[in-house]
């Protein structure tokens, strides 16, 4: 890389490098076909090909890539969730992130700075010590600290927010991390195409072909495909697609709402969570405050944004940080969570033969992408999915085997 | 700011009220398999289209069901349960 730099700054011409073929017209067949072209499906399409040399993949995307929860999510990478099952495997997707930069050839910004977890109320610090424990146990760096020592983290936190709910301690959890989420699906768009898929932007799934029990060919805009293997990473679109081949879930839509502040100078280094007054905020890269809320509290398919979010949700921002009352907030926008009821995703096989499912992302999507990516493409490639996304499976509803997952970010509790 | 019309109070802000979700028949429990009672608990029509819904208007603590668009978040009627022919 820096000699291919060095060659690119001497040279007299500059052309600006495309990462990836402009894919126009489809094949009429494919090994394997990937609805969504986020961060989850690249990411399925480039371990295909790296792990397994399947590479004869396409990949449909309906807008462009990147454009949908990948662009929209508050970028935030972490692990201290609170089942065991949670915290391996969000566990390894900061594990692959860690190196993820070098290995799709991109700087993906991504920069290590320590996550707070805020408790106002005594149930939520026995939360705290709960999955701090459980952390611990499974060997992910995780402790609850007290108010002083958040002071010093960050000093510029009001520990009272204001009087109306004093910070009584966190869960800090060191590995937390923030990283430029466009860049995750570009860098493994990039090493895909580079293996040989195929990335089609605007290309509109439109119907699965099911014979008796088994997917042979998907329907687009673009005409018919066949292909024996179908799966969906498309987030908040899922139930459209689950419908087209009957196949049922518990996925209920709910759009999630975030916003940035104006730039300012770097003086929040740290990443702050409060799920007792739904923030999180960190500063990103170039100065601005990226700052999310609690889901929209009913059922809606639209990325509209609302003035009702911006105001609860600065109004929480003001309480901790007081004298960020005069910043503008510059930009707001939505993305579709696709939520499960137990805030765990649903991964894996379906009851309908070559059709995998990778959803249920709801709020904590972005940081599972490079984990994820390689479990998908696991599963596709030898039709059993591996041990790590068991306790994910579609048929856990019908089996009552739930996996509890309260660290999700807009759980309070 | 989002309006909503409650059956008995008329239209009134949408923080005045809660969202119940989906409005749905709960399948016989001493006939049906255990599988239908899964899917009636924990599966749901999750596609956007028109459905109807459960909503509570909290100062005058009224359940009622909404009729709504989930696409287009445009409720098309209002109605207390079960009186859906007087309205």
């Amino acid at each position: 890389m820096p000699l291919g730099l060095l060659k690119y700054g001497l040279s007299k011409e500059h052309p600006a490098p495309r990462f990836f073929r402009d894919c126009t017209q489809p094949k009429k067949s494919y090994d394997a076909v990937i609805i969504g072209g986020g961060g989850h499906g690249l990411a399925a399409a480039y371990y295909l090909a790296k792990d397994y040399g399947i590479t004869n993949v396409a990949v449909l995307e309906k807008g462009y890539i990147g454009g949908g929860n990948t662009g929209r999510n508050t970028t935030i990478v972490r692990s201290n969730y609170l089942t065991p099952e949670g915290v391996n495997f969000y566990d390894a997707s900061v594990k692959m992130y860690e190196d993820l930069s070098e290995e799709l050839d991109l700087n993906l910004f991504y920069s290590t700075r320590g996550h707070y977890t805020l408790a106002h109320t005594e149930s939520a610090m026995r939360t705290m010590r709960w999955r701090a424990e459980v952390n611990k146990h499974v060997g992910v760096e995780s402790r609850v600290v007290a108010p002083d020592e958040i002071s010093q983290a960050c000093p510029q936190l009001d520990i009272q927010c204001s009087g109306q709910a004093p910070i009584m301690g966190a869960l800090y959890h060191a590995p937390g991390s923030v990283a430029r989420h466009d860049a995750v699906a570009w860098g493994y768009a990039k090493e895909a195409d580079r293996m040989g898929v195929e990335i089609f932007q605007m290309t509109e799934v439109t119907g699965i072909d099911v014979k008796s029990g088994k997917v042979v060919g998907v329907n687009t805009s673009k005409g018919y495909i066949e292909t024996n293997r179908v799966l969906s990473a498309v987030a908040g679109f899922t139930p459209r697609i689950t419908e087209m081949v009957d196949v049922e879930t518990p996925i209920v839509i709910h759009p999630l709402q975030a916003c940035v502040s104006e730039p300012m100078k770097p003086w929040l280094d740290t990443i702050l969570v409060s799920g007792s007054l739904h923030v999180y905020v960190s500063q990103s890269s170039r100065g601005e405050l990226v700052m999310g809320s609690s889901l929209d509290p009913y059922e809606m398919h639209s990325t509209r944004s609302s003035l009702d979010f911006v105001e609860g949700l600065t109004s929480h921002i003001v309480d901790m940080f007081p004298f960020l009352s005069n910043v503008k907030v510059v930009r707001q926008w939505a993305g579709m969570a696709d939520l499960t009821p137990d805030f765990a995703p649903v991964m894996g096989k379906t009851p309908v033969d070559g059709f995998y499912l990778d959803a249920g992302w709801g709020t904590w999507g972005f940081k599972a992408t490079p984990i994820s990516g390689k479990t998908m493409a696991e599963t596709i490639a030898r039709d059993v999915a591996p041990d790590m996304i068991q306790p994910f499976r579609l048929s856990r509803f019908e089996d009552y085997e739930l996996t509890g997952e309260k660290g999700a970010a807009s759980v309070g509790h | 700011m989002k309006l909503l019309e409650c059956p008995v109070n008329g239209v009134r802000p949408l923080s005045e009220f809660t969202y119940g979700g989906e409005y749905r028949d709960m399948p016989d429990p001493d006939t049906c398999s255990d599988k239908e009672w899964a899917a009636y608990v924990h599966y749901r029509a999750g596609a956007p289209g028109l459905k109807k819904e459960w909503w509570y208007h909290g100062p005058s603590g009224t359940w009622f069901i909404a009729e709504r668009n989930t696409l287009t978040d445009k409720v098309s009627r209002t109605y207390i349960a079960g009186q859906e022919e007087s309205k």
